[in-house]
C-alpha cells in the first residue's frame, strides 16, 4: 500500500497552486507536510482525496487511482473544522460513518469506544453546538477515524487545542499508526512533525523545497547549532569563518555553524580565554531548516 | 447507489423530525380545515346571536307583511312589536335587550318609510335585510295601488336571460369555469408556496453544510453530484409528504362541506367540479416545478459561503416564481389571453401557467405535453449545468458571493488536460 503522487500539478487559471509534486508515502508511515498558508498543502490533500482533479500527473493508492469507490478506506480531517451544529453527536457521526461504508450498529459501538477513550461519554446525545471548540475538534477527529481508514489525512490536526488535548490526540494518532494506517498530516507546528514523522515534505508556493526522511534532511542540511555560555565576551564569533548566524542570549550566544569541524576549531580557540559553563553542539531543529528554506517564520 | 439512499433518508428523516416542519404542517392543516368549514363556523357563531329588533308600527299594517317577507328570505332577524313607546324602546336598545329599533310609517303616497335606530350604524347586515324586506313590501303595496295583478308584477321583474355558449367543442361552460376556478386557485397557491418554501429549504441546507464546513467531509465520501440529487430528492419526498397530507385532508374536508359551499363567493370560486385530471396535473406540475427550482436553488446555495448571503443569492429565483404566480393569477380571470398561452411555454413559468390553463381551459393534449417536455428538458439541462457549478462551488470560500462565481466554480471542476 503506497500512496504515490507523480509529477502532480494543479493550476487554477493562471495561478499554479501545486507545481510538479512527486511523493511516495509507504504503508504504515506517518508523513508530514509543512508549509506556509497558501503553500499548496490543502490543494494537495484535496487532489489526494479526489475532490479536485490534478491538472497534470497522477495520484495513486496501491497503483489504483483514488475514486469514490475507495472512500471507505480513507479518513479526512479538514483544516476548516465543521459538523452539523444542530445534530446530535451520535446522529451525525453514525451518518458520516455510514457514508464511508460502515454499518450503523458497528459505527455506534465504535463511537462509544472513542468517546470513552477521550473521557467524554456524555457527549453522545449532545448537539455539536453545545460543545466547546476543543471538544468539537475531538468529535471531528473521531469522525475522521471512526470507520478505521487505511489512509488518514489530517489537515492541521492539533491547531487550536490545549496541551493536554494535544497529547491525547497525539497518542491516538500514534496508536492508529501502530495499527497499520498510513497517515498524512500537515502542521505548522514544527515540533509535532519532528516528533511524529519519519518522512516529511516542506512546501513553498506549490513546490516541494525539502523532501525526504527527517534524518536525511537534517544531515543534508549540514548546518548545526552551537550553544556557548561563557563569562567572557563572545561577540567576536560573529565573523568567525564557518559561522553563518549568531544570536546573543543573556548567558552567551547561539551560533549556527557549517559543520562539526567549525565547532572543533571554536572549542580550541576559546579554551583558555575564560570559564566556559556550557558548550553544546546540537542537530538543527526542523524550525531552523524551515526558516532557512522558506524564509519566513510561523511560530 | 447505497450512499445515495443514506443521504436521501438522512435528509428526509432529519427534516421530518424538526419542530418547524411539524408545526407548519399542523398549522397548514388547521387552516385548510378551517377554511373548508368556514360556512359552518360562521353559522355556528350566528346561531347564538339571532337578533331581536323592536318594532314600533305607526300604521299597524306594515309589521306582519314585513315579517312574512323576512320569513321568505330565511332571515334570522326576529321582529317584536313594541308598544311601550319610542323613549322606552330606545332605552331597551341601549340596555342591550334589543339590537335595534325599527319605526315603520307611511308617507303621503301611502308607501312605507322607516327609521332604524341601533347603537352603532356599523351593523350593515340587519340593515340590508330590513331594507330589502321593506322594498318588497313597498313594491307590493305600490302594485296594489295601481291595480297590477301578481302575474303582471312577476313579468315586470323577471330578469333578462343572456346565455353564453362557447362554440369550441368541449369548451367549458361559464358554470364549469367558475366551478374549476376555486380548485385551480387553491392548487396554484399550493404550488407557489411549496416551490418557494422548499427551494429555500434546499438553498439553506446546502449553505448550512457549506458554512459549517461539513461539506468537505461529505464530498470526500460521496460525489457532490450524487449528494446534490440525493438532497433534492430527499426534500422532494418531504414536500410530497406535506402535499399529500394537505390534499387528503383538504379533499375530505371539502367533500364533507360541499353542500354548504354553494352560492355567494363559491359561485365564482367553486369546488363543484373537482376533476381528477386537474389534481393529477397539479401533482405533475408541482413535482416538475419543484425539481426545476430545487436544482436552481441547490447550485445557487452552493455559491455562497455564509448563510446570511443565501437570501440575496436566491432573490432572482424567487422573483421568477413570483412573476409566474402573478401571471397565473391574472390568467385565472382571462385564461384565453394570448400572452398567457405564450408564456406558459417558458420553463420557469410553465409549472404554474400551464397548470392554470389545463385546469381552466380545454386544451388539446399536445399543449400540456409540449409544456411538460420543455420543462423536463430544461430540468435536465439545468441539472447538468447545476451539478458542475455545485461541484466547484462547494469547495469555494470567499467574501463575495455573486453570479461571477459561477464562472469560477466551473473553472474549478475543469481539469485542463
Amino acid at each position: 500500500m503506497v500512496l504515490k503522487l507523480e509529477d502532480v500539478s494543479k493550476r487554477f487559471g493562471s495561478f499554479t497552486a501545486v507545481d510538479n509534486l512527486s511523493i511516495a508515502i509507504p504503508e504504515k508511515e506517518m508523513f508530514g507536510f509543512l508549509g506556509a498558508n497558501g503553500a499548496g498543502k490543502t490543494t494537495t490533500f484535496r487532489m489526494i482525496l479526489g475532490l479536485l482533479d490534478a491538472t497534470e500527473g497522477n495520484v495513486t493508492w496501491n497503483g489504483q487511482p483514488i475514486t469514490y469507490e475507495t472512500s471507505p478506506v480513507i479518513g479526512y480531517l479538514p483544516e476548516e473544522r465543521g459538523l452539523y451544529p444542530k445534530l446530535k453527536v451520535k446522529d451525525q457521526l453514525v451518518y458520516l460513518a455510514r457514508l464511508r461504508g460502515m454499518k450503523k450498529e458497528e459505527a455506534l459501538e465504535e463511537l462509544k469506544k472513542w468517546l470513552d477513550r477521550f473521557k467524554v461519554p456524555e457527549y453522545l446525545d449532545k448537539r455539536v453546538e453545545e460543545l466547546s471548540k476543543g471538544n468539537q475538534q475531538k468529535i471531528q477527529f473521531i469522525a475522521a477515524v471512526l470507520h478505521k481508514p487505511k489512509l488518514l489525512i489530517l489537515d492541521e490536526p492539533f491547531s487550536g487545542l490545549d496541551p493536554v488535548n494535544v497529547e491525547q490526540l497525539k497518542e491516538a494518532v500514534l496508536e492508529i499508526k501502530e495499527n497499520g494506517t498510513t497517515i498524512v498530516f500537515s502542521s505548522h507546528r514544527m515540533e509535532h512533525v519532528e516528533e511524529m514523522c519519519e518522512h516529511l515534505c516542506i512546501m513553498h508556493r506549490g513546490r516541494p523545497v525539502v523532501h525526504g526522511s527527517l534524518k536525511e534532511i537534517k544531515r543534508a542540511f549540514g548546518k548545526k547549532n552551537l550553544i556557548i555560555h561563557a563569562d567572557f565576551d563572545l561577540s567576536a564569533f560573529e565573523n568567525y569563518p564557518g559561522v553563518t548566524k549568531m544570536k546573543r542570549t543573556p548567558e552567551g550566544v547561539h551560533l549556527q555553524i557549517e559543520g562539526e569541524h567549525v565547532a572543533e576549531k571554536i572549542l580550541k580557540d576559546i579554551v583558555g580565554k575564560g570559564f566556559v559553563r556550557r558548550f553544546v553542539l546540537e542537530e538543527p531543529s526542523l524550525n531552523d531548516i524551515f526558516i532557512e528554506k522558506v524564509g519566513a517564520s510561523y511560530e | 447507489m447505497n450512499n445515495f439512499w443514506i443521504i436521501l433518508s438522512h435528509t428526509y428523516m432529519s427534516k421530518v423530525k424538526t419542530k418547524s416542519f411539524v408545526v407548519t404542517t399542523i398549522l397548514t392543516l388547521a387552516i385548510v380545515i378551517g377554511l373548508s368549514n368556514m360556512t359552518n363556523i360562521i353559522g355556528f357563531f350566528n346561531k347564538n346571536s339571532s337578533e331581536k329588533i323592536a318594532v314600533i308600527d305607526e300604521t299597524s299594517e306594515l309589521l306582519s307583511p314585513l315579517q312574512e317577507q323576512l320569513k321568505l328570505t330565511d332571515s334570522e332577524l326576529i321582529l317584536e312589536n313594541y308598544e311601550a313607546g319610542a323613549k322606552e324602546a330606545e332605552k331597551a336598545v341601549e340596555e342591550g335587550e334589543y339590537s335595534g329599533l325599527l319605526i315603520l310609517d307611511v308617507d303621503e303616497a301611502n308607501l312605507p318609510v322607516a327609521t332604524y335606530k341601533s347603537m352603532s350604524i356599523s351593523d350593515v347586515e340587519s340593515y340590508t335585510v330590513l331594507q330589502s324586506g321593506l322594498q318588497q313590501v313597498k313594491t307590493q303595496m305600490a302594485a296594489n295601488q295601481i291595480n297590477l295583478t301578481q302575474e303582471q308584477l312577476a313579468a315586470l321583474y323577471e330578469p333578462v336571460s343572456v346565455e353564453r355558449v362557447a362554440l369550441e367543442e368541449n369548451a367549458k361552460t361559464e358554470e364549469e369555469l367558475s366551478q374549476a376556478r376555486g380548485l385551480v386557485y387553491v392548487l396554484l397557491f399550493v404550488i407557489y408556496f411549496a416551490v418557494i418554501m422548499y427551494a429555500n429549504m434546499i438553498a439553506m441546507e446546502v449553505a448550512t453544510e457549506k458554512s459549517s464546513r461539513v461539506m468537505e467531509i461529505l464530498i470526500s465520501s460521496v460525489s457532490p453530484i450524487k449528494q446534490m440529487f440525493a438532497k433534492i430528492l430527499g426534500i422532494g419526498l418531504l414536500s410530497l409528504t406535506q402535499l399529500i397530507l394537505l390534499l387528503g385532508v383538504g379533499y375530505f374536508s371539502i367533500k364533507q362541506n360541499l353542500d354548504s359551499m354553494e352560492g355567494g363567493f363559491f359561485s365564482v370560486f367553486g369546488f363543484g367540479a373537482v376533476s381528477v385530471s386537474t389534481i393529477v396535473y397539479a401533482v405533475i406540475f408541482f413535482i416538475l416545478g419543484y425539481f426545476l427550482y430545487a436544482t436552481l436553488a441547490a447550485f445557487l446555495g452552493s455559491l455562497v459561503s455564509r448563510i446570511e448571503d443565501v437570501q440575496q443569492m436566491i432573490t432572482p429565483m424567487t422573483l421568477l416564481v413570483v412573476a409566474g404566480f402573478m401571471l397565473a393569477m391574472f390568467g385565472l380571470g382571462n385564461p384565453d389571453a394570448p400572452f398567457v398561452a405564450v408564456t406558459s411555454y417558458i420553463p420557469f413559468f410553465t409549472p404554474m401557467l400551464m397548470f392554470m390553463r389545463v385546469g381552466m381551459l380545454t386544451l388539446p393534449a399536445w399543449e400540456p405535453i409540449l409544456g411538460i417536455a420543455i420543462l423536463l428538458v430544461s430540468i435536465i439541462l439545468l441539472a447538468i449545468f447545476g451539478a458542475r457549478v455545485y461541484k466547484g462551488g462547494v469547495l469555494m470560500y470567499g467574501k463575495t458571493s455573486s453570479f461571477k462565481d459561477i464562472k469560477k466554480a466551473l473553472q474549478m471542476t475543469k481539469s485542463e488536460k
